[in-house]
């Protein structure tokens, strides 16, 4: 494309700047005419061709349809101006694999689904449509959002871009390493049990799991569907609300979206926290085995935030600790009904056995399931499947769901004296690939802190903390009361100016 | 070509009964071949399809008969990541089957998944309502018995499964066929306790209940398509005894007629087996129409657990009291006292009008032919000489029994006959006006069902108007006595015998001149005041 060397070198040098900065700058670069929205799309697209290979963010890259779109964009610039551009125009998105989107793959990670094209979109990918925003592919995950470590892809694991010898996090590990690397400044997820709050956090990025109802569930595909909420991703977290306001809000399709209307997060943004009641999880600070730098940096969020004038306090939610085996058998329960309909009847893989002809329904149903399920979704399903069984549905299920209830009144408690909580994220930060496939429990314990906020259908986010002494990144957790975001993302911003966390990855030494 | 597979779920709550009666030590064997010493213990479950125009959760068109996988979506299809939306219109008729059977509403009822695998059903599970219904403890009068119904609940229907080649039936197919129309269909389940002790009591049960869903608009209640479908929960006891025997559940029942001989083959074939020194094996049965059987529909007996939970994805149903009210408000007349009033209102027997009331769409059918009637004598009346007489019983003797008789024929509904009830309003006032009689009229009821045009066009056509005026029919008399003088002095002569057998000749050369269309009573009448007025 350049014809001298120094032309590519200017080239390189604005690719690097734009997959720098900010979706809100690129916004207003494209609204402005500094930038087209083409060059900005393909500034990302080539850093993704560059750099994917080594981190593996994505499933599936849509280069031919994020450029069609940006040029559209950059058409109705020229031809009905700037106004007329939507909030987010041009700006790159990784979208998860988990999320519908017409036409484009959509596998949640799981050989089961592949060449399955959805024939509708998502609401969230809809909006995000609506919103300018621009889906430059569909993002890695662990097999239908169950995992910590985007390990039980199957489709290979992604890397972690600050260390590629390690984990992302995960499941939503695949958008988070994309906004981490610079392949998009946003991304979308899904949060059943931590699955974006715990892959931030270890990459080092802004996450946010909002309030269960606020995002619509339509065209989710779903894993646990009284726990699964979409949220943002982002290097920011003025980005991270901006893109949250542009997929939130009520929708007419999922029965358990909040019809009230959303209070804006934006302009309240910077009003600081002073005279805020942040309490500091007494249950979720003092895990096993928390690594003492993630202790340590999440005692100077509490200096950061009593500095900028909030009052700080211990707080217990004492049914906490039993958040982790309450979702081990509610998630897995829901999920071994909401994946029972991947038969090979009516799409993705179908797998004959025997003779053919021979095979009856229910053995290719079985054969189906048999090759397109990885270990740790017939595990889960298993779990589920007997949680449900008569006999153990009280002793198993019915407890767990007493349990939540214990757990939204011990956090509606907490909420008569504090406006948001806070907590480590995620006990340690990136751990390295392999080290915990064979040994699930251990995997689990890592969502330990984020768990009890889908249990409790409540609001929480991940901030960036600094990073540990190997170089990778911390996360803190503010939790927020159900439809409390606004109030959250005035503590996470303030977080944010305090560790003035300004960081990206440079996966692969430095690009 | 598409037997019914056990893709209709059966309630969880169905009446079930644990223990088997013992084996009798002696048996008394009635007339009928059944042993008298046996009481027979009937509950039905009953799945009907609301006659929505959209299904359960989500727009597609609630229709029969499309083109198969046309009425589908992503979400009636369980595609990845759909999700339902309930259809406010199904409460609504949950309502008005709530206030029609006295049942009892709670404030929120829930839908919860009936997890099992079928190739018909999209997502592997099928929302339904499991321990918190819509409805619950309500009842039903039969004949004078109240029979408990104890719940109605919301659930979506499957798809449909066509096997294609061997015998058609699923065992011997070369491949099978999904049709997904059907799937998210609304249905009502409703579901009586062991109430019923004959067969003829579970007849009547299922063709009330038929008749007031029918009443409240609600559903086709079509059982031959499929649009209600009445499964029989059957077992036999000891006569004085308790407990409950074993139950069989008989589905594929496609006709009330059918329901009562399904239930008397059970009822035979059960205490065979116990007297047998057998057990009754708890089973569904297929029943065939064609040989008049019961058949086990699985070699053994598969042990469900269908794991249900509440779903995730919808909300409680908590109709409010507005709702409430305006459904209440809004119920039409059930049965029950549609029967009081046409019997009051037509002079017709109590028998009469549960004829009306047996077959759906026949009362209003009759209903709108009366009033049709009504209308053209009030036209009549301003004419003068205008012939007055056809009677709401008339209507009803030509529905029970005419046009009954063709819709048994055909399998045609009143809805759909060719004779619209105006048409046989104007028939019928044609027999009062002696334009035509009774026996002619039958003829042109024939073809007026079989092409469709209107009763006084095919009198015209035919040439079947009667001759009934007065100076044209004396004259014909005229001629026929003046020509049989000698007849006339016969029957003058002659003795009562004789002077019927005379009047008989005279009558028919009458006719014969007449081409048979002289009106009799005119006839008769002239006849008369001829041979013994002026002698």
């Amino acid at each position: 494309m350049s014809s001298s060397d120094s032309d590519h070198d200017r080239d390189h040098d604005r690719d690097r700047d734009l997959t720098s900065r900010s979706a809100a700058g690129l916004a207003a670069a494209v609204r402005s005419g500094e930038v087209s929205a083409r060059e900005v799309v393909d500034a990302h697209l080539a850093r993704i061709e560059a750099l994917d290979g080594s981190v593996h963010a994505f499933l599936h890259v849509t280069a031919d349809g994020a450029r069609a779109r940006a040029d559209a964009l950059d058409a109705q610039r020229r031809s009905d101006g700037p106004e007329s551009l939507p909030p987010l125009a041009g700006v790159p998105v990784a979208v998860k694999d988990v999320l519908c989107t017409r036409g484009v793959p959509t596998t949640c990670g799981s050989r089961i689904l592949e060449g399955w094209l959805p024939p509708y979109d998502a609401t969230v990918v809809a909006r995000l449509e609506a919103s300018g925003a621009i889906a430059v592919g569909k993002a890695n995950m662990d097999e239908f959002a169950m995992g910590s470590s985007t390990e039980n892809s199957a489709f290979g694991p992604t890397h972690n871009p600050w260390d590629l010898g390690r984990v992302p996090g995960g499941s939503s590990g695949g958008s988070a390493a994309a906004v981490a690397a610079g392949f998009a400044p946003l991304a979308l997820g899904t949060d059943t049990g931590g699955s974006i709050r715990q892959p931030a956090a270890l990459c080092g990025v802004v996450g946010v799991k909002p309030t269960y109802g606020r995002v619509s569930r339509y065209g989710v595909v779903a894993f646990a569907s009284s726990l699964d909420q979409v949220g943002p991703f982002a290097r920011t977290v003025e980005d991270a609300a901006l893109l949250l306001e542009a997929v939130w809000g009520h929708d007419p399709a999922d029965s358990t979206s909040i019809p009230t209307p959303c209070e804006p997060i934006l302009p309240g943004l910077e009003r600081g926290v002073a005279g805020l009641r942040v309490g500091v999880v007494r249950e979720l600070t003092e895990v096993d085995g928390i690594q003492p730098e993630v202790s340590a940096a999440l005692e100077q969020a509490v200096k950061l935030l009593e500095q900028a004038g909030a009052t700080l306090d211990s707080v217990s939610v004492p049914s906490a600790i039993y958040g982790l085996p309450a979702y081990y058998l509610i998630a897995p329960a829901e999920a071994s009904s909401n994946l029972a309909r991947f038969d090979g009847i009516r799409y993705g893989l179908r797998v004959v056995p025997g003779e053919p002809g021979s095979a009856n329904a229910a053995a290719m149903n079985g054969a189906t399931r048999h090759a397109g399920f990885g270990a740790e979704v017939k595990r889960r399903i298993m779990l589920g499947t007997y949680a449900l069984s008569a006999g153990y549905y009280d002793a198993y299920y019915g407890q767990a769901q007493r349990v939540r209830t214990l757990i939204i009144r011990d956090f509606d408690r907490a909420y008569e004296h504090f406006d948001v909580l806070l907590s480590p994220t995620t006990p340690t930060t990136a751990f390295p690939l392999g080290d915990k496939v064979d040994d699930p429990l251990a995997m689990y314990l890592s969502d330990v802190c984020t768990i009890p906020t889908n249990l409790a259908g409540a609001a929480a986010m991940s901030i960036p903390a600094g990073l540990d002494g190997s170089g990778l990144p911390i996360g803190v957790q503010v939790l927020a009361p159900g439809l409390g975001e606004a109030v959250m993302f005035r503590v996470a911003r303030a977080l944010e100016l305090g560790f003035g966390f300004a960081a990206r990855a440079r996966p692969g030494g430095p690009a | 070509m598409t037997p019914p597979e056990p893709s209709t779920p059966s309630t969880p709550s169905a009446p079930t009964t644990p223990s088997e009666t013992d084996a009798p030590d002696t048996i008394e064997v009635g007339l009928d071949g059944h042993a008298d010493g046996w009481e027979l213990v009937v509950g039905l479950e009953v799945h009907v399809e609301l006659a929505t125009a959209t299904k359960l959760f989500c727009g597609c068109a609630n229709e029969f008969g499309q083109e198969p996988n046309t009425n589908v979506c992503p979400v009636c299809l369980g595609l990845p990541g759909a999700l339902p939306v309930l259809n406010e219109l199904v409460v609504e008729y949950a309502l008005r089957v709530g206030e029609a059977f006295h049942f009892d509403v709670p404030a929120q009822s829930v839908f919860a998944r009936k997890n099992y695998f079928y190739p018909d059903m999209p997502k592997n599970f099928q929302t339904s309502q499991y321990d918190e219904p819509i409805c619950l403890g309500g009842h039903l009068d039969v004949d004078g018995v109240r029979i408990t119904i104890t719940r109605a609940h919301m659930e979506e229907d499957t798809g449909k499964t066509t096997h294609v080649g061997g015998g058609g039936r699923i065992h011997d197919a070369d491949f099978s066929l999904v049709d997904y129309n059907r799937a998210g269909v609304p249905l009502l389940e409703i579901v009586s306790e062991p109430d019923i002790r004959s067969s003829e009591q579970a007849k009547a049960y299922a063709s009330e209940l038929r008749a007031t869903l029918e009443a409240i608009g609600v559903s086709d209640v079509k059982m031959e398509e499929g649009s209600m479908r009445v499964d029989a929960n059957v077992s036999v006891r000891r006569r004085g005894s308790d407990g409950f025997g074993t139950r069989t559940e008989t589905k594929n029942v496609n006709s009330i007629r059918s329901l009562g001989r399904a239930i008397e083959y059970e009822r035979a074939r059960q205490i065979e087996v116990l007297e047998a020194g057998g057990r009754v094996v708890q089973e569904t049965r297929h029943w065939n129409e064609n040989d008049g059987q019961t058949h086990s529909m699985r070699s053994k007996e598969e042990a469900y657990d269908y794991r249900y939970f509440p779903e995730p994805d919808l909300v409680p149903v908590a109709p409010t009291p507005e709702m409430r009210a305006a459904v209440r408000a809004a119920m039409p007349e059930l049965p029950a006292a549609r029967r009081d009033r046409l019997v009051a209102a037509w002079a017709i027997t109590e028998r009469d009008a549960a004829a009306l009331l047996g077959t759906p769409g026949l009362a209003d059918y009759a209903e709108a032919a009366v009033s049709a009637l009504e209308a053209l004598e009030a036209l009549e009346a301003l004419a003068v000489d205008g012939a007055r007489g056809g009677s709401p019983r008339d209507i009803v003797n030509w529905v029970n029994g005419e046009i009954a008789g063709h819709l048994n024929e055909t399998g045609s509904s009143p809805a759909a006959l060719s004779l619209a009830p105006a048409a046989l309003a104007e028939l019928v006032g044609l027999v009062a006006a002696g334009t035509i009689s009774r026996n002619q009229a039958k003829d042109v009821l024939g073809e007026a069902l079989a092409d469709g045009r209107r009763p006084a066009r095919i009198v015209t056509d035919r040439g079947l108007a009667q001759v009934s005026d007065e100076s044209s029919l004396g004259s014909v008399i005229d001629g026929i006595l003046a020509a049989n003088a000698d007849a006339v002095a016969e029957y003058r002569a002659g003795d009562d015998k004789a002077r019927k057998k005379k009047r008989g000749f005279f009558m028919g050369e009458a006719m014969k001149a007449l081409a048979g269309q002289g009106n009799p009573q005119v006839l008769n009448r002239l006849l008369d005041e001829k041979l013994e007025g002026n002698g």
